[in-house]
């Protein structure tokens, strides 16, 4: 198993983020989709993974390993993650990617700015004069240059418009192919089919069982052909999400 | 009466300023009047209080262990009005009591071990009052810049976490921008005096007859110690307040949003 959530329990404060999740996502090429509404707790349990957040209680393991008896900064480099929102540091893409790994080449940085189709040229442009959706895949670039084994995605596509949405969906897809496992957060059930090998549905921090999970998946249905494209553009819209409601109250 | 001697009657005077001001919140319906009241009578009877002990303490027929006693009292004080003031910063009594001893110690050292001013009560005093005061604002400032800085910049700083670097590493932009804008303030203040304003200790010298050259020695000594006294907690409060919001497996903590 690639990781594996025994009886874990994430509280913040008076809040319970996860409540006693027990899961396992398979190692190998794949895309494993965290699916749930906003405040479900799944983006705490993505963060678990690469030690963002520490479970109150319950054990996380990596391959079989406990996350306490591994060094949370190598964890980190094997693990690899991207953000809701692009996180460009000050200076170009050159610049970025070099914080990632002082000792990137020049060779290796061109890799992986064709990893994420970004024009070589990018090296030498301002990482915060791109677009969203360049600025999110600069990201990944930055994130793919430390040599990740496993790649975490916490929505990454909910400040991007749909063209830059495909492009990185197609992205995370390809990474999973050449043999990465990718574990993708989303509250969106159209892109979870789009993209996800298979799916762990969380609902108020706990794992759903097949009954629940289709009652949310049924609800969500409903909700976009009732909403229709309207809908889609939310879920477009940054300021949508509370981050601070789905980290935070779980 | 000596030039700038403020007799009782001075002072009772200079109550009808109080006066008008309580007119006014009065005329603007700014309902001040109370605290207005309250907060001459508090500054009157503590600086009044204070003014005695350090009659006390000044005298150069005490021995000079008072006035020491005096600035070592000082500084836990202030680290208390700093927690006060800053109570979202974590841990920030410790860390206020130890970033004001750290700079008073040195400046202190540096004042008196060179000579710059005598090392007699009526100087250790009033010179430790201004060194602390100065610092402890700049205690406050510092310590709150850093806690909203790693507030909201978390993204960025869990961007640098999850890329496997350390959280001294991490840390560093971010600290670097809050103890730049902490430091800014005292510099600006430093740039800007004698043309916008005349700083305490020269215009009370002045006040008290002394000649406006040597006054102004005073001051610009004074200034610097507190431009190097600010330096000192600046870098101490920042890097203590900093250590405190990452945990030692490299976890930017949860920081509570406050409004102040």
């Amino acid at each position: 198993m690639l990781f594996e959530f025994d009886d874990v329990v994430v509280r913040f404060g008076e809040d319970v983020a996860l409540d006693h999740v027990t899961a396992q996502v398979p190692d190998g090429g794949s895309v494993t989709c965290l699916l749930g509404a906003s405040g479900s707790g799944k983006s705490t349990l993505l963060r678990l993974c690469n030690r963002l957040e520490v479970p109150t209680s319950g054990t996380v393991r990596f391959r079989g390993q406990p996350l306490d008896d591994l060094d949370p900064l190598r964890l980190r480099r094997t693990v690899g993650m991207v953000f809701q929102r692009p996180t460009p540091f000050p200076g170009t893409v050159r610049d970025n990617l070099l914080v990632a790994d002082p000792d990137a080449t020049e060779d290796a940085m061109h890799t992986v700015l064709e990893q994420v189709h970004l024009p070589v040229s990018f090296l030498d442009r301002e990482a915060d004069s791109l677009s969203g959706g360049e600025q999110q895949r600069g990201s990944l670039a930055r994130t793919l240059v430390t040599g990740p084994e496993v790649l975490l995605m916490d929505e990454p596509t909910s400040a991007l418009d749909p063209t830059s949405t495909k492009a990185l969906e197609e992205l995370g897809r390809e990474l999973a192919d050449s043999g990465m496992p990718v574990l993708w957060v989303t509250h969106d059930l159209d892109q979870a089919d789009r993209i996800g090998d298979r799916r762990i549905v969380l609902v108020g921090g706990r794992v759903a069982d097949e009954h629940q999970a289709q009652h949310y998946l049924d609800s969500e249905d409903a909700f976009h052909h009732h909403h229709g494209d309207e809908t889609h553009q939310g879920h477009d819209d940054p300021t949508e999400h509370d981050e601070g409601a789905d980290r935070g109250a779980g | 009466m000596e030039q700038g001697d403020v007799g009782w009657w001075g002072l009772a005077i200079s109550l009808l300023l109080v006066a008008v001001a309580i007119g006014i919140s009065m005329w603007r319906r700014l309902g001040l009047e109370q605290s207005m009241l309250v907060a001459t009578g508090r500054a009157l009877v503590q600086l009044l209080a204070v003014g005695y002990v350090l009659a006390i303490i000044i005298d150069p027929d005490q021995p000079i262990a008072y006035a020491w006693a005096w600035l070592a009292f000082m500084v836990p004080f202030a680290a208390w009005t700093v927690s006060r003031r800053a109570p979202e910063v974590p841990g920030v009594f410790g860390l206020a009591l130890a970033s004001l001893t750290a700079s008073t110690v040195v400046t202190a050292a540096v004042i008196f071990g060179l000579g710059i001013f005598p090392v007699e009560a009526r100087a250790i005093v009033p010179i430790g009052g201004m060194m602390v005061g100065n610092a402890m604002t700049s205690t406050v400032l510092a310590g709150r810049r850093v806690v909203e800085e790693f507030s909201e910049k978390r993204h960025d700083v869990e961007a640098r976490l999850a890329l496997g670097q350390p959280w001294t590493e991490a840390s560093r932009p971010g600290l670097r921008s809050a103890l730049r804008s902490a430091m800014t303030q005292q510099i600006e203040t430093t740039k800007a005096v004698g043309l916008v304003f005349l700083p305490g200790a020269m215009t009370g010298l002045i006040l008290a007859g002394v000649d406006p050259v040597d006054a102004v020695r005073v001051q610009a000594a004074i200034m610097f110690l507190i431009l190097g006294a600010v330096a000192i907690n600046v870098v101490v409060i920042g890097t203590g307040v900093t250590r405190r919001l990452f945990t030692d497996d490299h976890r930017l903590v949860r920081i509570a949003r406050t409004s102040g």
